[in-house]
């Protein structure tokens, strides 16, 4: 907070006013009614609601397919994290050593930044299409049948391609970021103590790369299950019944296809509450990472 | 020395043609005929019929009620983009400027209800969020699209740290010159925060242009269909038909990235500097 600042009765409210009416109205009005219906049974007609209690959690958790979903979004979490901030990383690193045609590399590499998820996956589509995709016919030169919308697999293997894809320009972003903030005198401190490159990068650069590269973990994984909604929805085209769907995809599913507001409020929560697991563990850690700056 | 920067140069040069081939593939795509396409699959050469394709996905009634036509769609993505990241900079930099420069009772709890919108993305709350706009009638409207999509603390948390890296002298040098919160907000903030205000503009611009699960909630009128929300509408017209429009849906996928990518290509250092600045 700064030292001096303004003292006026009206003022701040009346400068935060528009702000807070929209969070109240859009925000806590919607997020109070998603706990209070996780707790009521819809009536399927409309007539009213009754109180169930926590039927509507057990009901989701004890469903056939929630671990299923569950676990497929923990795999597909892991893997689109951990190849686009691995492909992010090594882009950025290569970047950060060369001279000639630097910024050329830089704009080329970020400004897949700019395209939606769901025309991402468009693009993917065609990519992996059955009689058009050169993807589908290079796999089968190789002896591979990709059979996207139709095998398990293959449908998920599509979407974590066209998911990765579209998030290495951002991890790419703050990678580079994140090396060009490393002080010059560190990296030549570093080239005089250490010939090998390899071994510089892994006991210098990437531990003062490593507050960087856990806020990307986090903004990663909140990528992977909430902003992906965009390239699961295209990829498999209101026909979720044998493809991968995440958790996040399941709460718009039982909303609004299956008219299951209970279900789909309880399963909203448990969202809810494994993102705010998430953020209070990314703000302790980050406190205690701190020293770096 | 020489092999490692050969190396370097191949690993990126590899990076630059996985991220950018499959956009070049997908235009060059969309200038040939959909059953050429359909014949011998993607294309990787001019196929001369980019004025008619285009000029036909821009202009042609489409959808079911043969209202919506693609500059209708880019209209409505522009409204929302525009509508979207005006709105954000506006709400968020006077909120910041309050929070930051005024000492009041209700201060800290508002600064933690902004504070706890950071932690449900909409997608979590999409269902109940549509029942509140239902209630309130805001289906079908701009007010609908874009309002509720600003809701969250992005935008606010950006200016707060902007405006408390701004040294405190400034403020004394201002209230001993006489300048009242108003004054000081005008002609010494707002001067200040402008490669801020850019920067966050463009990334909100592209955050509201792209924007696909609320449109597709809150618009079922295709006259308020964006182009991004157009994508499904591809896909439901594309199910069970003999020879798809591959080439119209190419264009149209060309035409809703085009913007965005324009800008951020355009205003590349600032659209850094606000993202990586910013976001910590």
């Amino acid at each position: 907070m700064k030292r001096v600042q303004f003292s006026s009765p009206l003022l701040p409210y009346l400068f935060l006013a528009p702000q807070m009416v929209i969070i109240i109205v859009f925000f806590y009005w919607p997020s109070v009614q998603a706990i209070q219906s996780s707790f009521y049974l819809e009536d399927p007609f409309g007539f009213g609601a009754s109180f169930v209690g926590l039927d509507n959690y057990r009901d989701v958790l004890a469903g056939s397919q929630y671990a299923g979903i569950a676990l497929f979004t923990l795999v597909f979490t892991v893997l689109v994290s951990g190849f686009s901030l691995g492909i992010g990383l090594l882009l950025a690193v290569k970047a950060d050593g060369v001279i000639r045609g630097n910024a050329t590399y830089k704009t080329m590499l970020i400004w897949v930044y700019a395209i939606a998820p769901p025309v991402a996956a468009l693009i993917g589509l065609m990519f992996f299409d059955q009689h058009i995709g050169p993807i589908v016919k290079l796999a089968a030169f190789f002896g591979v049948e990709l059979k996207i919308g139709l095998n398990f697999n293959d449908t998920a293997f599509a979407m974590i391609v066209v998911a990765v894809w579209k998030q290495i320009p951002y991890n790419f972003i703050f990678f580079l970021s994140g090396l060009q903030g490393i002080p010059v005198s560190v990296r030549e401190a570093a080239l005089v103590d250490c010939k090998s490159g390899f071994r510089r990068f892994w006991t210098v650069i990437l531990p003062l790369l490593a507050p960087t590269a856990f806020f990307l973990l986090i903004i990663n994984m909140t990528y992977s299950l909430f902003d992906t909604f965009g390239v699961i929805d295209v990829m498999v085209k209101d026909k979720a019944a044998n493809n991968p769907i995440t958790l996040v995809y399941k709460v718009y599913m039982d909303g609004f296809r299956g008219n299951d507001l209970g279900g789909s409020s309880a399963q909203s929560v448990i969202l809810m509450i494994v993102v705010f697991a998430l953020t209070i563990f990314q703000f302790r850690f980050i406190e205690r990472r701190v020293h770096y700056n | 020395m020489h092999r490692t920067k050969f190396f370097d140069h191949l690993i990126l040069m590899i990076g630059v043609f996985v991220m950018v081939a499959p956009v070049v593939m997908a235009f060059l795509t969309s200038t040939h005929e959909a059953a050429e396409i359909h014949m011998n699959g993607l294309q990787a050469t001019w196929g001369g019929h980019f004025v008619e394709t285009y000029s036909k996905v821009l202009t042609k009634q489409g959808g079911f009620t043969g209202e919506v036509t693609g500059l209708r769609m880019m209209m409505n993505s522009l409204v929302l983009g525009l509508g979207f990241a005006v709105g954000k900079v506006i709400l968020s930099m006077l909120a910041a400027y309050a929070i930051v420069y005024f000492r009041f009772r209700l201060g800290t709890l508002f600064f933690w209800m902004i504070f706890t919108t950071l932690l449900l993305p909409l997608e979590v709350r999409i269902l109940p969020s549509y029942e509140v706009m239902n209630i309130l009638g805001l289906t079908n409207t701009y007010t609908g699209l874009i309002v509720p999509l600003l809701a969250s603390a992005t935008g606010t948390f950006y200016f707060r740290q902007f405006f408390k890296s701004i040294p405190d002298e400034l403020l004394e040098a201002a209230r001993i010159d006489g300048a009242g919160p108003f004054k000081f907000f005008i002609d010494i903030l707002v001067p200040l925060s402008k490669t801020m205000v850019a920067a966050i503009f463009i990334i909100m611009f592209v955050y509201g242009w792209n924007q696909y699960l609320w449109p597709m909630l809150m618009t079922t009128d295709e006259r308020y269909f964006t182009l991004v929300r157009g994508v499904k509408q591809i896909l439901q017209v594309w199910i069970g038909s003999q020879v798809p429009d591959y080439n119209e849906a190419f264009a149209l996928a060309i035409l809703a990235m085009l913007p965005p990518v324009l800008i951020v290509m355009l205003f590349q250092r600032w659209f850094i500097k606000g993202l990586t600045e910013g976001d910590k």
